[in-house]
């Protein structure tokens, strides 16, 4: 009877799991795991039977075999191909072996034009794409959460998971909105008091959802309830955060924003390139299909696109000028005197790079030389998140995040790498290249005491004589 | 569990005190050593303060880690109590650093290395993160793999919880002490207010997740906590000790607490509404206005705070223990003890923020000084006008050196 109830929990799951992939899966019910079916049976009745009512004097004081639930969870079953009609008929010709080279050839090529285009339409597109990108990683993540705990009945717990989204982009955006478009925010009263009491309103926001998860715990799911909650805020910590780093690294200048994307895409197919061709030293036993020569490869590929990237993309102002928004015609400009860094300068080689090309000086931008240590990190770090995502879907027995994208499977799949290198170029920019943003600056002087911003403005005004940006008689501006 | 002197006790006393009331009794006698060493640290200064917070925190992550691996059988993961610790030093570095630069910014700004170390800070730090996170990722193991990830996310979870909001205690600490003492009052105090009232009043249940909470000792101790509240806000709001914030004094090297108390903490009169006045037959009330202020924190102790105390119930059902540790004989673990405090201290921490204080002004000026000389011209013209407008300024010029 549990054996029953517990199989057809199953189906009625990869049932809905499938529901949007457009197939029904082919597979039947998957295997209970390793430990065999007699375990699974104690484990599925234990489970089943409401964890809560045996308190088994164990030393530790926790039941045993919930523990073995976790390794023995089944698979989550393989999704079926997912090409579309067009692409299968105009391969049909080829094996099969190079119809997969092809489906992702072709993929990577489309995903890659709509990359430029979306360029093309500007940063309030950029803006929303980030947005949708993030919102389907989460979605992915959470449903990856759902099939592995076979929490879709949980009450509640699907609408609290999509609030708490709603409450950290609230937060995020909101924050992001002060610091860049303060003086539209000034001019509406609405908004004044909105941003005034930003972090209060989030706050509120935030504990009504916990308050709400904590009167949803029902009695026999309370486990399964903290590991979606948990769940829901590491998939939070890591996908929003992430991508909201993107968004201010745009807003410093499109050229941070394009070329360590790029820079990581880049690494992608070199390494995967030189591997395919030279690869022979396995890389690590998480992926097996990762070599030393594509690794090594990948890195002095990088290196050399990231330089000339940048050198195409220095000049310009387009890609070069922080994003604002004018208040006066109500939309983004990137307009700007370039800063140092995007103007050619001369630097002296080393005397063996000299004898090798025979030249002594060479004119670079300054932004460069900064690539070099963007393409070092994407090549030798970023792998990393790869590998952190394919440790991921092997401890949850998946084989992608989704089928989003045929061949390539989910968009947490091409993204797995991207977000530790946005994290990266974030604090890069805040330590070694740009100060505080300056309007943020004149809103806390704005928020101080009159006597705070008298002293700030004798100091400022000694430190400015001192400098000499100011002469020492003028007062009056 | 209790502590073998406490056992004789009870077993010479020979039914003196009835055996059911032992667990009341070991639960009060702990109390008052326990209070008594809060009022103690509390008079030992604010250095004390934030060793005693450091020491909190440091022990509930490790009752809340230990949960985790009797939970998962995960002790002899490969590497994971090293990492664990290792994101924990991590994350309290970065926030010390950033604390530190705040706050003992004369100091940072004397001391090379200490000089390199604040400039860089963010880089350091997120260094630091990424090779604790590259050195999971070499830890995987193939058969371990699921296990190994359910310790990250935990421990990272738990990191969220216990170690943001103890540096958002010390965060409410420098701001003056009565934001920290008021707090952890209140708290206790409706800690105890509730058990009483629902001691000798209680009937109703609360929620089915506490089944010893009743809707008298929630109303009763809502109100005596208010009241508290609004006393001990009285009461400490005339001492400088208490209301100054905390500050570095660079040159004795030693915290002050000295200042002119601000506006919150100077007795005002207010109108009393009209019913009130015919009630009490007063026109006016000198109040403190930080007492009215301490009226909102002790509501969100009283009606919102319990919320924590339900969520720590929920997980100790759900991994199915009776306390996080046995530290202190008859309350449990410290993490027992303070469930309740962590929500507390983020919303007084967002409470200070929106509607107390102002940015931290060295912190804003450190930003200043941080910008190009174009960008700080114009923030001194910008500001140059806003002062004049404001009539700070006398409106001609005026040589100030």
């Amino acid at each position: 009877m549990v054996v029953i109830l517990f199989f057809g929990r199953l189906s009625k799951l990869t049932a809905a799991v499938s529901h949007n992939r457009g197939a029904s899966p082919t597979a039947g019910v998957p295997n209970p795991g390793p430990r065999g079916p007699v375990s699974s049976l104690r484990v599925s009745s234990s489970v089943f039977q409401g964890s809560d009512s045996e308190l088994k004097p164990d030393k530790d004081g926790v039941s045993d075999s919930e523990s073995k639930v976790d390794s023995g969870v089944p698979e989550v079953p393989v999704p079926p191909d997912d090409t579309p009609e067009v692409l299968n008929k105009a391969l049909s010709g080829l094996s099969s072996r190079w119809k997969n080279w092809w489906v992702r050839g072709i993929l990577t090529l489309a995903m890659i034009s709509f990359f430029f285009i979306i360029i093309y339409l500007g940063p309030m597109v950029l803006m929303m794409i980030v947005l949708c990108v993030q919102i389907k990683c989460f979605h992915e993540i959470i449903t990856i959460g759902y099939s592995v705990y076979h929490s879709y009945d949980l009450p509640w717990f699907r609408t609290l998971s999509w609030y708490f989204l709603l409450c950290v982009n609230y937060f995020f955006y909101g924050e992001t909105v002060t610091d860049y478009f303060f003086t539209l925010v000034q001019r509406e009263e609405p908004l004044r008091i909105l941003s005034k009491y930003h972090r209060f309103i989030s706050f509120a926001l935030y504990l009504t959802g916990f308050c709400m998860f904590v009167l949803s715990l029902v009695k026999k799911h309370y486990r399964l309830q903290f590991y979606m909650f948990g769940w829901t805020h590491v998939t939070l910590l890591i996908v929003v955060t992430q991508s909201h780093l993107i968004i201010h690294n745009l807003f410093e200048g499109m050229i941070w924003f394009i070329v360590p994307i790029s820079c990581v895409i880049c690494n992608d197919i070199m390494a995967y390139m030189f591997g395919f061709f030279f690869g022979r030293t396995p890389l690590i036993k998480l992926s097996p299909k990762k070599t030393w020569e594509g690794f090594i490869g990948g890195l002095f590929a990088t290196i050399v696109f990231g330089i000339l990237l940048s050198y195409v993309m220095a000049s310009c102002r387009y890609f070069v000028c922080p994003v604002e928004f004018n208040n006066d015609s109500n939309s983004f400009q990137v307009d700007c005197e370039p800063s140092e860094l995007f103007q050619l300068q001369e630097y002296t080689l080393p005397s063996v790079l000299e004898s090798v090309t025979g030249w002594t000086t060479v004119r670079l931008y300054p932004f460069q030389i900064h690539s070099i240590a963007l393409s070092s990190f994407a090549s030798i770090v970023g792998p990393f998140g790869g590998f952190f995502a394919s440790g991921f879907k092997r401890a949850f027995k998946i084989k992608d995040f989704a089928n989003t994208i045929p061949g390539h499977g989910g968009i947490m799949d091409r993204f797995d790498c991207q977000y530790i290198m946005a994290t990266f170029v974030n604090v890069y920019i805040a330590s070694f290249i740009r100060g505080p943003n300056p309007s943020k600056v004149i809103q806390q002087l704005l928020a101080l005491r009159p006597d705070q911003q008298l002293h700030i403005f004798n100091s400022l005004k000694a430190h400015l004589i001192e400098k000499g940006l100011l002469p020492a008689m003028e007062v009056n501006a | 569990r209790s502590l073998p002197l406490l056992e004789k006790l009870f077993q010479n006393e020979s039914g003196c005190i009835p055996y059911r009331w032992k667990n009341y009794w070991i639960r009060g006698v702990l109390s008052i050593p326990m209070i008594s060493s809060f009022f103690l640290i509390t008079y030992m200064g604010p250095i004390a303060l934030i060793v005693a917070v450091m020491g909190v925190q440091i022990k509930c992550f490790h009752e809340i880690i230990t949960i985790g691996y009797r939970v998962y059988h995960s002790y002899e993961l490969p590497w994971f109590r090293t990492l664990s610790w290792y994101f924990l030093i991590c994350v309290n570095y970065f926030f010390y650093g950033e604390t530190v630069a705040d706050y003992f910014g004369g100091l940072v700004q004397r001391e090379e290395p200490l000089q390199f170390l604040a400039r860089y800070h963010r880089f350091i730090s997120f260094a630091l993160y990424l090779a604790g996170f590259c050195m999971f990722v070499l830890s995987l193991v193939k058969k371990h793999y699921r296990l190994q990830f359910y310790m990250f996310a935990w421990t990272h979870v738990t990191l969220l919880i216990v170690v943001t909001q103890s540096h958002l205690v010390i965060q409410n600490l420098f701001e003056g002490m009565i934001w920290f003492i008021v707090p952890i009052s209140i708290v206790i105090c409706n800690d105890i207010m509730a058990y009483l009232f629902g001691f000798f009043f209680g009937r109703t249940p609360l929620i089915k997740l506490s089944p010893k909470k009743t809707w008298e000792g929630f109303i009763g101790g809502f109100f005596s906590t208010v009241i508290i509240g609004f006393i001990m806000a009285h009461l400490m709001s005339r001492f400088q000790y208490f209301v100054c914030p905390v500050e570095f004094n660079s040159e004795t090297n030693r915290f002050s607490v000295e200042c002119e108390p601000s506006d919150l903490f100077v007795m005002q009169e207010y109108t009393l509404p009209a019913v009130l006045q015919n009630a009490l037959k007063w026109e006016t009330v000198n109040l403190y206005p930080f007492a009215i202020h301490s009226v909102f924190l002790s509501s969100f102790a009283s009606l919102i705070g319990p919320f924590g105390g339900f969520f720590a119930s929920g997980f100790k059902r759900a991994f199915k223990i009776k306390d996080f540790a046995s530290t202190i004989p008859g309350h449990g673990g410290i993490m027992d003890r303070f469930d309740c405090q962590y929500l507390m201290a983020t919303f007084t921490h967002v409470y200070i923020g929106s509607f107390v204080r102002g940015p931290n002004p060295s912190k804003v000026f450190q930003q200043l000084l941080m910008l190009q000389p174009e960008q700080q011209l114009g923030i001194f013209h910008t500001l140059h006008s806003h002062l004049r407008e404001r009539g700070m300024l006398p409106p001609a010029a005026t040589q100030t050196e």
